[in-house]
């Protein structure tokens, strides 16, 4: 067996699909996480003031921000389905459909995503 | 993940799931809308229902952050149980001052002016 096909077999685990749809969760979980602080410290300039709170709306809204805003929303929405899929799974009779239903979820979460893109770009 | 931290990750990811879906439709309005400064605070500002909503939603995130943020410290980073612990109660206590900062900052705005 080459070396090629030993490193094939070795991660052949990660092009199933519900490792995908773990994985995904977590870098949207890390990513969200690593936002926070940044949302939480936009917000408290409203507590020096309305003036302040108002000067960085005003700085946000430029195109790159506002795409920043989308691919924070994807963010939210996949761990968000991600998140109601690993309830379900463990909540609820189980089902034999797993990956269809992380199929599901993250056709929703595109969904919420691309809604949310419609309304940025108007 | 120990017992408790596995609770308490799924029953506050429980919890937030209405908070989170109402904050979606907030972010769709507000976007679709346009929003400034004073329409925010003029929600906000003086509101207990508001103060409330995002309280427990602050308090909610930083717990179910800080005990994902352990797991991967643990897993990815290597890190020790004990230095993974540190890593969650520095990073949840972290957000919470940064998050009820932020509610305090929306609810009471230019109280520190």
């Amino acid at each position: 067996m080459t070396l090629r096909m030993e490193a094939r077999r070795a991660t052949g685990y990660r092009r199933d699909r519900l490792w995908r749809a773990a994985m995904v969760h977590r870098l949207s979980g890390l990513l969200l996480a690593m936002f926070l602080p940044l949302h939480f410290l936009a917000l408290g300039l409203a507590i020096e003031g309305e003036g302040k709170l108002q000067g960085f709306l005003a700085w946000a809204d430029q195109p790159l921000v506002k795409l920043a805003e989308v691919v924070l929303v994807a963010l939210l929405a996949v761990h968000l389905v991600g998140g109601v899929r690993l309830l379900v799974i463990e909540n609820l009779a189980w089902r034999d459909n797993q990956k269809a239903l992380a199929t599901g979820a993250l056709v929703a979460a595109v969904v919420i995503a691309l809604a949310f893109l419609f309304i940025q770009l108007r | 993940m120990t017992l408790r931290l596995y609770i308490v990750q799924r029953a506050t990811a429980m919890l937030m799931l209405p908070l989170i879906l109402g904050h979606l439709v907030i972010i769709f309005y507000a976007s679709a809308k346009g929003v400034s400064a004073a329409d925010i605070l003029g929600r906000t500002a003086g509101s207990v229902g508001w103060a409330v909503y995002y309280g427990a939603f602050v308090l909610l995130t930083a717990a179910h952050g800080a005990i994902g943020l352990r797991t991967i410290a643990m897993e990815w980073g290597r890190l020790s149980q004990r230095a993974a612990d540190a890593l969650m109660w520095g990073t949840g206590l972290l957000l919470l001052a940064l998050g009820l900062r932020a509610v305090a900052a929306v609810v009471a705005p230019g109280s520190l002016a």
